[in-house]
């Protein structure tokens, strides 16, 4: 379906949702690195805010979930559950090597990921820690996804 | 013709049809003045909007049956009591005002935290009773010092009528009430350094940590008419005469109300969060030393009238 055959009233909405974009942040065991570096985003220099990012503390308020860390066995029930509460649409974002790969945790007894065998991710951002341009790409491809998705899902209602 | 009158002042102005774009520009001038202070570049004025419309239109997370009355109910209640506040705003010359029209006015005024703090407890979460605990104690403490600036106003204008007040409370009383009154803003619109109930980052998002979609949204509108309704309040109450020609009134209202998110910005900017005991210590003993000042002239303006 072509944008154009839409009424206002959604085009409204698919034009708030590419603007007003809320993340929550869950680390699920990592070392830190990819938190510092997210929360970089943040700051003046690189300042997310001024594309309506903004992070949320409550992740039934967020849109897109971004993990760090390969998913210890004690923080998996958290994921589960953070992953239930946000509400529909939402993307899921990982952060760095960790989520994706497990990285230097891989086979280890206590790590019970990567990410995907536990929630569907849509993006990964690779790097270890990634930079924050990364980041910002990472979560710039997840606004288009989110978008994308609302068209997926109202195209799978009708 | 009051039917009328009652239904375009709830409805258009000072009501909804004003309130909200102008809620929404207000939060947004707050955002972005905070960003500028943070030498940051801040979303665009218009991001309050495009924030509730995108929550109106998220699909919530089904919950118990039993809890949905309460999710929609609370923040409908706090948008329709705002509403409420909204319309008996004295942004004209009152034909339409009656006596103790004040009392109601701070009623509905004070129903948007009351159903704040109702959530939190609702919701169950622990960062939601958190808040809504402190909520609790800061509003009490700012509510002993903003009705005593009120009793001290109505007192030296000799009626609790709003029109009455506004056109006829003395200057020695009105300035120390007006500093109370301002002195209880920041905590009223839970702004910085009393932004204890919604400190994020702390309790997460308070009493709203649970709601979800929707029902956020329309705690984010309720917000955004709460900030008029308050900041309308202040200034309707500073402005002592009022011209009969609504070209004049209107726009003086519209652009103080405005005028007065910026200050409030800038010292939500400028300060950190204080603690519950600091912020309640600073507003028992300077709000209630304002507010005992300005009892005191009300009561030395009514005995010298005797």
């Amino acid at each position: 379906m072509s944008a154009t055959e839409h009424g206002l009233l959604y085009r409204l909405v698919e034009r708030a949702r590419r603007r007003s974009v809320w993340l929550y942040h869950f680390n699920a065991g990592a070392c830190n690195g990819c938190d510092i570096e997210f929360i970089s985003c943040l700051t003046p220099r690189y300042d997310m805010e001024q594309a309506g990012i903004r992070l949320e503390g409550s992740p039934r308020h967020a849109d897109v979930l971004c993990v760090s860390g390969p998913v210890t066995r004690n923080t998996r029930a958290a994921l589960e559950t953070i992953y239930e509460q946000l509400p529909e649409p939402k993307v899921v974002v990982a952060l760095g090597s960790c989520p994706a790969t497990c990285n230097v945790f891989a086979g280890s007894p206590v790590v019970d990921g990567p990410i995907d065998k536990i929630v569907p991710v849509d993006i990964y951002v690779p790097g270890c820690p990634p930079r924050p341009h990364a980041i910002l790409d990472g979560v710039g491809r997840a606004i288009e996804k989110l978008a994308q998705r609302k068209a997926a899902a109202e195209a799978g209602e009708e | 013709m009051s039917v009328v009158r009652a239904f375009f002042a709830l409805l258009i102005f000072p009501g909804l049809l004003y309130a909200l774009p102008v809620g929404w520009l207000m939060m947004g001038i707050a955002r972005k003045l905070k960003a500028r202070c943070q030498r940051r570049i801040g979303p665009p004025l218009c991001q309050p909007f495009w924030d509730a419309v995108k929550l109106l239109a998220k699909i919530p997370v089904r919950r118990r049956s039993n809890e949905v009355p309460l999710y929609i109910g609370l923040p409908l209640m706090a948008v329709a009591t705002a509403v409420g506040a909204l319309a008996m705003l004295p942004v004209f010359r009152g034909e339409s005002s009656f006596v103790g029209d004040m009392i109601v006015l701070v009623g509905l005024l004070e129903m948007p935290p009351l159903c704040f703090i109702l959530a939190g407890y609702a919701s169950r979460s622990i960062y939601g009773e958190v808040g809504a605990t402190r909520e609790a104690v800061v509003s009490i403490a700012s509510n002993v010092p903003f009705l005593a600036a009120l009793v001290a106003m109505g007192t030296a204008a000799g009626s609790m009528r709003i029109s009455q007040i506004v056109s006829s409370t003395p200057w020695i009383v009105r300035v120390p009430a007006l500093l109370t009154i301002l002195f209880c803003m920041p905590i009223k619109m839970r702004l910085n350094p009393f932004s204890l109930a919604n400190a994020e980052q702390e309790v997460l998002a308070g009493p709203l940590t649970e709601f979800d979609g929707p029902r956020l949204g329309l705690w984010e509108i309720a917000h955004a008419l709460e900030w008029v309704a308050l900041t309308g309040f202040t200034v309707a109450l500073a402005i002592p005469v009022r011209s009969g020609l609504w070209y004049v009134d209107a726009p003086v209202f519209v652009l103080l109300s405005i005028a007065l998110v910026v200050p409030l910005t800038l010292l939500a900017s400028a300060t950190g969060r204080l603690k519950l005991g600091q912020a309640t210590r600073l507003m028992w003993k300077w709000g209630g030393a304002a507010a005992v000042l300005a009892l005191a002239a009300a009561f030395f303006v009514r005995g010298g009238g005797h």
